[in-house]
């Protein structure tokens, strides 16, 4: 308790802003947010720092790219597409890798940005999603996430179609495809889309501005309303010693976390340059320019479009014919319904969990994936549903390099796309449920120590040793699973209560049923004389004179009972 | 010269009076202009050429060759069986490029027969052609000329291969899959004038394109853009196998949020307690 403001240098730069703007008081909190210290909370700033170098790089490109459809014959330094007719946006894509100083480099790396930014997404909702960290209050920030996820995959389609390449022509092909597949108003929406036929001289210039200038800004208006949300809110923390729901333990923002995420800044600049430097990416000047009569084996979509490429390429040629209109199953399941499976349940999810478990307490504490077996077992399926189709997008690629028949991959995915799911889904409940086994197992008894006793009686004993106290506190944290809903029980003659009743009634005790069944209570009556340690005042764990300060420690507490 | 003059004269009169001279004199300018006719058209006509290369020596010797190694599958007279298509008619291109790239003799009959080191030499190859050759046409070995990448056209070749060749064999020729197990080989490996043969004659999955469909100045672009784009080195650093997105994509993931994923662990990591502060 030596002070009770920040260190001189951040104390005048926030004076300064208080003599003009009185934000004193709010910065001087605002700077002591506290981050934990674990790896998988540094995901999502994989994404915000990827998202940065996209836009500087992004800038640079503009200054050359030609978003222009209109035809020029190609007499640049790459000779091998001397004299070739191709668009203004492909040939100025061509000048860029090859005639700018440093724009093959710039183009690379505003691409292997595009792969981490998404691949960095992808990793922090799988996090938020496994440690239950999108519960209340953080279920708003989780609907920006997916918005912004949904986003971003939009953006990175577009921007692979912008060079127009042969690969990017392929795919704007097939969203040309999925536009006319939508009953009804799909041939409208194409040509409202495309300004005519395609591929038509308008798609592009307006692609352009959709990428360059109206995704950039959404994707920017909800980065900073995720950030302030998570500023505001706080971080979740894993369960340990001396954690609790009150407060935060990790490294205040400044000056620790300022430099260690600065830090991480310049590593994923580094990841992102180095990539750019040694690995090609888009090669556009192989593909060649995009026209209507070529194709390239190996025609694939960015990574994240993956899976949706993969739906288009398993599902069955279905179409209907309705009063002399076709609707075509083939485009329009694949392109709408893994994309509304996953999107759709992972937006409705905490809500879901809410009504299913009646749980609308305030969770900080971040859920160890093990203890919440259901949840886990569900994102497992849907992981694998993901995984699947992804795969099956690359079904030619892995046909080629495993020496597997191309049609037997196509029956594969077919069936395993189904059937995979279940599979993740029991196994992955069934491996929840022996850790948590082994998680009573070692609070009860201790661990094995591997000391083998002999008493004077001739039996043999191994001596259990007990759970080290941080141990202790990590598995003494789990929750008691969701009891029933009060009120959803049956009376004495059997009868449900009538707030059971009906399909909702039935389908909330079912849900209710999955995420309260199968639990193993930690402590069951063998944990006696080592029982969870008593919540203490926060302190530090690491030996860092920062975070010992009371002060940053509780500041998140505070904020939290303001709010 | 003088004395001469009237003597030989006397000679030449006298032959040219006899009755067969005409049919002869006509047989003399037949074959001058053959021979002034071959000459021009030397290369344009690689049958011919081959023709009159393979001896008759050569064919036997193809012919016992064959024997030995083929007649087992495509039938002791080449007619096919069961097993293996009859190759009367396949011409001596067909042979140089099966035996050439060692697809022939076969070792297991599968979905598609592979690429391997070959069994025979160059001489054994030209002698097993000219014996199916001699069995009855077909398209011959082409020559160092047609097929010269210098002389062909890489950005026409570009074009025709992304309309025409790219849909199975990949954009920069790295290869891809084909229905029941068949795949369209990678053509790293692939001479010019094994280019232009399979071309020709259209090997295992791949389809004949003619000189019709695809003209030889046409097939030379072909092959030059083939041969340039293998040894053009990648300016972007490492080419991933030049096999597209699901490279990056792979790529992107181990590499990219691999290092990321080590890089936050480090940054997060504890630091031991300094026995000084406690």
């Amino acid at each position: 308790m030596s002070t009770t403001t920040p260190p001189k240098a951040i104390d005048g730069a926030i004076g300064f802003a208080d003599e003009r703007f009185a934000t004193a008081g709010f910065l001087r909190g605002k700077m002591k947010k506290v981050f934990p210290d674990h790896w998988s909370f540094m995901l999502g700033e994989i994404a915000l720092y990827s998202f940065i170098i996209l836009l500087l790089s992004g800038t640079f490109l503009t200054l050359w790219f030609k978003p222009s459809m209109s035809e020029v014959v190609y007499h640049g330094s790459y000779t091998k597409l001397n004299g070739v007719s191709m668009s203004e946006a492909y040939s100025s894509t061509l000048h860029i890798s090859f005639d700018v100083r440093g724009g093959l480099l710039m183009r690379q790396i505003h691409h292997w940005s595009a792969i981490l930014f998404l691949g960095s997404i992808m990793a922090h909702m799988l996090r938020v999603f496994f440690t239950g960290a999108y519960r209340k209050p953080r279920e708003i920030n989780w609907l920006i996430g997916i918005t912004m996820f949904t986003v971003a995959i939009l953006e990175g389609l577009f921007g692979y179609s912008l060079p127009d390449d042969l690969l990017s022509g392929t795919g704007l092909r097939i969203t040309q495809g999925v536009l006319q597949s939508i009953p009804i108003v799909g041939s409208y929406l194409y040509f409202f889309a495309f300004g005519g036929e395609f591929p038509g001289q308008d798609f592009i210039p307006r692609l352009y501005t959709v990428h360059v200038l109206l995704i950039p800004g959404i994707l920017l208006a909800l980065v900073a309303a995720h950030f302030m949300i998570l500023w505001f809110q706080g971080h979740t923390q894993f369960p340990g010693k001396n954690r609790e729901e009150k407060s935060v333990m990790g490294k205040p923002f400044y000056p620790v976390f300022l430099i260690k995420t600065t830090a991480f800044f310049v590593f994923t600049f580094m990841v992102v340059a180095l990539l750019g430097t040694f690995a090609q990416i888009n090669p556009i000047w192989l593909f060649g320019p995009y026209t209507p009569d070529s194709i390239t084996a190996g025609s694939q979509p960015d990574f994240y479009m993956g899976f949706l490429e993969g739906a288009l390429r398993i599902m069955p040629n279905w179409e209907t014919n309705l009063w002399g209109h076709t609707v075509s199953w083939n485009v329009l399941v694949p392109a709408l319904v893994p994309l509304g499976l996953i999107m759709t349940g992972a937006a409705v999810w905490p809500f879901v969990e809410q009504w299913a478990t009646g749980d609308r307490r305030i969770h900080h504490i971040a859920d160890r994936p093990r203890n919440a077996p259901f949840r886990t077992a569900v994102g497992m399926a849907a992981v694998a549903f993901y995984g699947l189709l992804w795969l099956a997008g690359g079904n030619d690629v892995l046909a080629d390099k495993f020496h597997i028949s191309l049609y037997q991959t196509t029956w594969f995915f077919r069936f395993a796309v189904f059937i995979g799911p279940v599979i993740a889904y029991i196994v992955t409940k069934r491996i929840c449920l022996g850790l948590q086994r082994k998680d009573a197992a070692e609070y009860g008894h201790g661990v094995e120590s591997g000391i083998i006793k002999m008493l004077p009686s001739g039996e043999f004993i191994e001596v259990h040793e007990p759970v080290k106290d941080d141990a202790e506190a990590v598995l003494a944290s789990k929750p008691a699973a969701p009891a029933l809903i009060a009120g959803q029980e049956e009376d004495e003659n059997g009868i449900p209560s009538p707030a059971s009743r009906g399909p909702l009634g039935r389908a909330r005790r079912a849900l209710n049923g999955a995420f309260a069944a199968d639990d193993i209570p930690i402590g069951n009556g063998h944990a006696a004389g080592h029982g969870p340690g008593e919540p203490g005042a926060p302190g530090d764990d690491d030996g860092d004179a920062v975070v010992k300060h009371p002060e940053t420690e509780g500041g998140e507490h505070r904020e939290l009972s303001r709010g | 010269m003088i004395q001469m003059g009237p003597s030989s004269v006397k000679w030449f009169t006298a032959w040219r009076r006899r009755p067969w001279a005409g049919y002869a004199v006509v047989l003399a300018a037949l074959a001058i202009i053959a021979v002034a006719y071959a000459g021009v058209s030397s290369g344009g006509d690689r049958a011919q050429a081959s023709d009159t290369q393979a001896s008759a020596q050569d064919i036997a010797k193809g012919k016992e060759l064959f024997n030995q190694t083929c007649s087992s599958c495509h039938g002791a007279n080449a007619q096919g069986t069961r097993t293996a298509p009859s190759l009367i008619g396949v011409g001596a291109a067909s042979v140089d490029f099966q035996v050439g790239t060692g697809r022939m003799p076969a070792m297991n009959p599968g979905a598609q027969i592979p690429r391997k080191k070959p069994v025979f030499n160059e001489e054994q190859t030209r002698q097993i052609a000219a014996y199916i050759a001699s069995l009855g046409g077909g398209p011959a070995v082409p020559s160092s000329d047609q097929v010269d990448p210098k002389t062909g056209d890489a950005a026409l070749g570009g074009k025709l291969f992304r309309a025409n060749c790219a849909q199975c064999h990949n954009f920069a020729g790295s290869g891809g899959a084909l229905t029941g197990g068949k795949y369209a080989p990678p053509l790293d490996k692939a001479t010019p004038t094994q280019i232009y043969e399979a071309m020709v004659t259209g090997p295992q999955a791949m389809p004949v394109f003619n000189d019709t469909t695809i003209t030889p100045a046409q097939k030379r672009a072909i092959i030059a853009y083939v041969t340039q784009t293998r040894s053009e080195v990648n300016p972007g650093g490492n080419g991933l196998g030049r096999v597209g997105p699901v490279a990056e994509g792979l790529a992107g993931w181990l590499v990219g949020i691999g290092l990321m994923v080590v890089a936050a662990a480090w940054l997060t990591a504890r630091k031991p307690k300094k026995k000084h502060n406690d």
